[in-house]
């Protein structure tokens, strides 16, 4: 036994101690983030919540001029079955003085054959300012512009949807959704 | 006040016995029984021992409820309508705590408010200031998280707006805001985590309430002068029964508005809509948080501009959790060294002009942005027109008969018109607001900071017992 192989009790070694305390504190942390991963996770949506997040509508039901409304997964949409004038109001916009400028065949979705039904529009249910119900033809009150009116804060969209007055930033976003047959959409999330 | 003396003598072998062991009576005595207490604090310092009793009959009545309460979007409205009628006395429990709700914001605003005119968050207050400032959060969270348990229009509504806001925020955004709802909505999963949480929170608020009234004990509370304790014997009162007593007359007169509202007018503080079932096809015209959260909802909505990149609605989320931000750097911001406004001249006025602000934008809160406080001019109708060849156009019309007229020729023509009200200028609940939030961000982040260093205070008394005999003015002659 020589001098060299023994430590003196008191004699500590620093920096051995710092690598085990950066080592603990590593593998604390990390375990600690694991455990913490699905306690955070387990509120983002369900797997049942996300599979009802589409729905097929049968449009034919739609009176001309008026609309429905449909919820998927708790979201509002809207499908309006437009008179011919209301179609041509939304045409003949002058696109370029909008606030979030879209063209009306922007907001429609071709059918299989690659034509559109401008007649039906389908677009979000929910004011893009802070997600207030707009109220439509039937509610009453169809807006300055003649789509909807949100009562929460004032904005009013016109046949197209779009955002044309008040604090709303954009139109009501079109949701995507595909023409199963001609009178059924199907609505996705 | 931390290092007194403990004057706790245990008498019976049973008191020895636990002393030596866990010192929970010794505790207790040192807190709230023989603790010195400034001897001038007026009944403004009786709020804290109010809000106390608020929080336990928040969780008293709280409890009791969640017995009957049914977490459940098909159910919840239906649990709270069998609450009110059948469940024995649920009515009154339930409005004990729905009023109860009510009554803990509007005593922990004169709280906040005392703390601001005596200077209670300056050194050495900081972390009880901070502490309190974590309370207030926790409590604005249990009362919106509770708004929605009923599952009327306004707590759907109510609570979509506020998830909403989260939306704003770049990036994280909206992957936050559907981490809250679980779901691409507020649908029943929002509504079962929303009560754990309401159920837990005000667990929490008592924990917090533990340090902050550790966080009190440490310096001892501040007083009217602002001027810290010097002699024990002659500035301070033991706790009880000098203030035990006062805390007590305040606590039952407080009470006893608190029975008014609860018998009298329970619903005076709510919105009738909430108690429509939820239905998300169905917005209510005007969506307006609890009356303790309008100025915050005043401030959100007080911002109308973009500043460079950030919208208007990035902003107004902003300028509203800033709002409350600001609260936690109070201590940092006011640089006077005297604590108690009563010594402030100035800045009392600048103080009273804050707590008239926050009355109004409570007002602007509560009422539609764009209608007029004052109106300069007549409404007058515009109609605007395409006419047949394509021409844009539009017409102001004072009466409606003409507007009309006007308007059926040019589609009669062809044409397409419509008509709409055209307000005439005015000034706006939206102006006030914009000009009340820069007074609510100027107060805390210009006028303190500045005023502590021009301002010329009045004369502090010398100590706490001077001021209590009257001689913080230069000594009158004796009266007798």
């Amino acid at each position: 036994m020589s001098d060299s192989n023994t430590t003196a009790p008191e004699q500590v070694d620093e920096e051995r101690r710092d690598f085990i305390h950066i080592a603990a504190i590593a593998a604390t942390a990390g375990g600690a983030g694991l455990v913490a991963y699905p306690l955070v996770d387990q509120m983002n949506a369900a797997g049942d919540t996300k599979a009802a997040s589409s729905l097929e509508v049968d449009i034919s039901k739609i009176p001309l001029g008026g609309e429905i409304r449909v919820l998927i997964g708790g979201k509002p949409f809207f499908l309006r079955h437009r008179t011919p004038e209301e179609v041509a109001a939304a045409v003949n916009t002058d696109v370029a003085k909008l606030p979030d400028p879209e063209t009306d065949e922007d907001r429609l979705v071709a059918r299989s054959d690659g034509t559109y039904n401008p007649a039906i529009l389908v677009t979000s249910g929910a004011c893009t300012h802070l997600g207030c119900v707009p109220v439509g033809p039937a509610q009453g009150s169809v807006g300055d512009y003649g789509g909807w009116y949100c009562p929460c804060h004032g904005s009013h969209y016109d046949t197209s949807g779009r955002i044309r007055k008040g604090p709303a930033p954009t139109n009501l976003p079109v949701p995507e959704y595909e023409w199963v047959s001609p009178t059924l959409v199907k609505i996705s999330l | 006040m931390s290092g007194h003396e403990s004057t706790y003598e245990p008498k019976t072998g049973i008191e020895k016995w636990l002393d030596s062991r866990l010192p929970i009576i010794r505790l207790a005595h040192d807190s709230f029984v023989d603790f010195p207490t400034p001897k001038n604090l007026n009944y403004w310092y009786t709020f804290g021992g109010i809000l106390a009793i608020c929080l336990a009959i928040q969780i008293i009545t709280g409890v009791v409820l969640a017995m009957h309460y049914t977490a459940d979007i098909d159910q919840a409205f239906g649990s709270v309508e069998r609450i009110m009628r059948d469940v024995p006395y649920g009515w009154l429990i339930r409005n004990v705590h729905m009023v109860g709700a009510s009554m803990f914001f509007l005593a922990v605003y004169v709280h906040m408010f005392r703390g601001l005119y005596y200077g209670s968050y300056k050194a050495p207050r900081e972390v009880l200031w901070l502490l309190g400032c974590i309370i207030y959060l926790l409590m604005m969270a249990t009362a919106f998280l509770g708004y929605m348990l009923p599952w009327g229009q306004m707590s759907l509504h109510g609570a979509n707006v506020i998830i909403n806001l989260f939306g704003a925020i770049p990036l994280v955004g909206e992957p936050i805001q559907s981490w809250l709802m679980g779901g691409p909505s507020v649908g029943n999963q929002t509504l079962q985590r929303f009560f754990s949480l309401h159920y837990l929170l005000p667990f929490m608020i008592a924990g917090v309430v533990i340090l902050h009234i550790w966080a009190l004990h440490v310096p001892g509370n501040n007083n009217p002068t602002g001027v810290e304790v010097q002699d024990v014997e002659k500035d301070t009162v033991p706790f009880h029964p000098y203030y035990t007593v006062k805390d007590g007359f305040a606590i039952v007169v407080f009470l006893i508005i608190f029975a008014v509202f609860v018998f009298y007018a329970p619903n005076v503080l709510g919105h009738a809509d909430n108690y429509i079932e939820a239905n998300p096809l169905v917005t209510p015209a005007h969506i307006v948080p609890e009356w303790y959260l309008l100025p915050f909802y005043a401030i959100l909505r007080a911002i109308t501009f973009n500043i460079g990149p950030m919208d208007a609605k990035l902003l107004g989320v902003i300028a509203m959790f800033g709002a409350i931000a600001v609260l936690f750097l109070l201590p940092w911001l006011d640089t006077s060294k005297v604590k108690s406004m009563r010594y402030r001249p100035v800045a009392k006025q600048f103080f009273f002009g804050f707590v008239v602000a926050c009355l109004l934008l409570g007002w602007c809160g509560a009422s539609n942005p764009d209608n007029a406080i004052i109106s300069m001019g007549e409404d007058k109708l515009l109609v605007t027109y395409t006419d047949a060849a394509g021409l844009e156009g539009q017409r102001t019309f004072e009466d409606y008969a003409p507007a009309a007229q006007f308007r059926d020729e040019q589609v009669a023509a062809g044409g397409v018109a419509a008509m709409a009200i055209q307000k005439a200028p005015a000034f706006t609940f939206k102006i006030l607001s914009q000009i009340l939030t820069a007074y609510y961000f100027a107060f805390f982040l210009l006028i303190l900071p500045i005023l502590g260093l021009r301002e010329r205070p009045k004369g502090e008394p010398d100590s706490i017992h001077h001021s209590v005999l009257g001689h913080d003015a230069p000594a009158a002659a004796p009266a007798e």
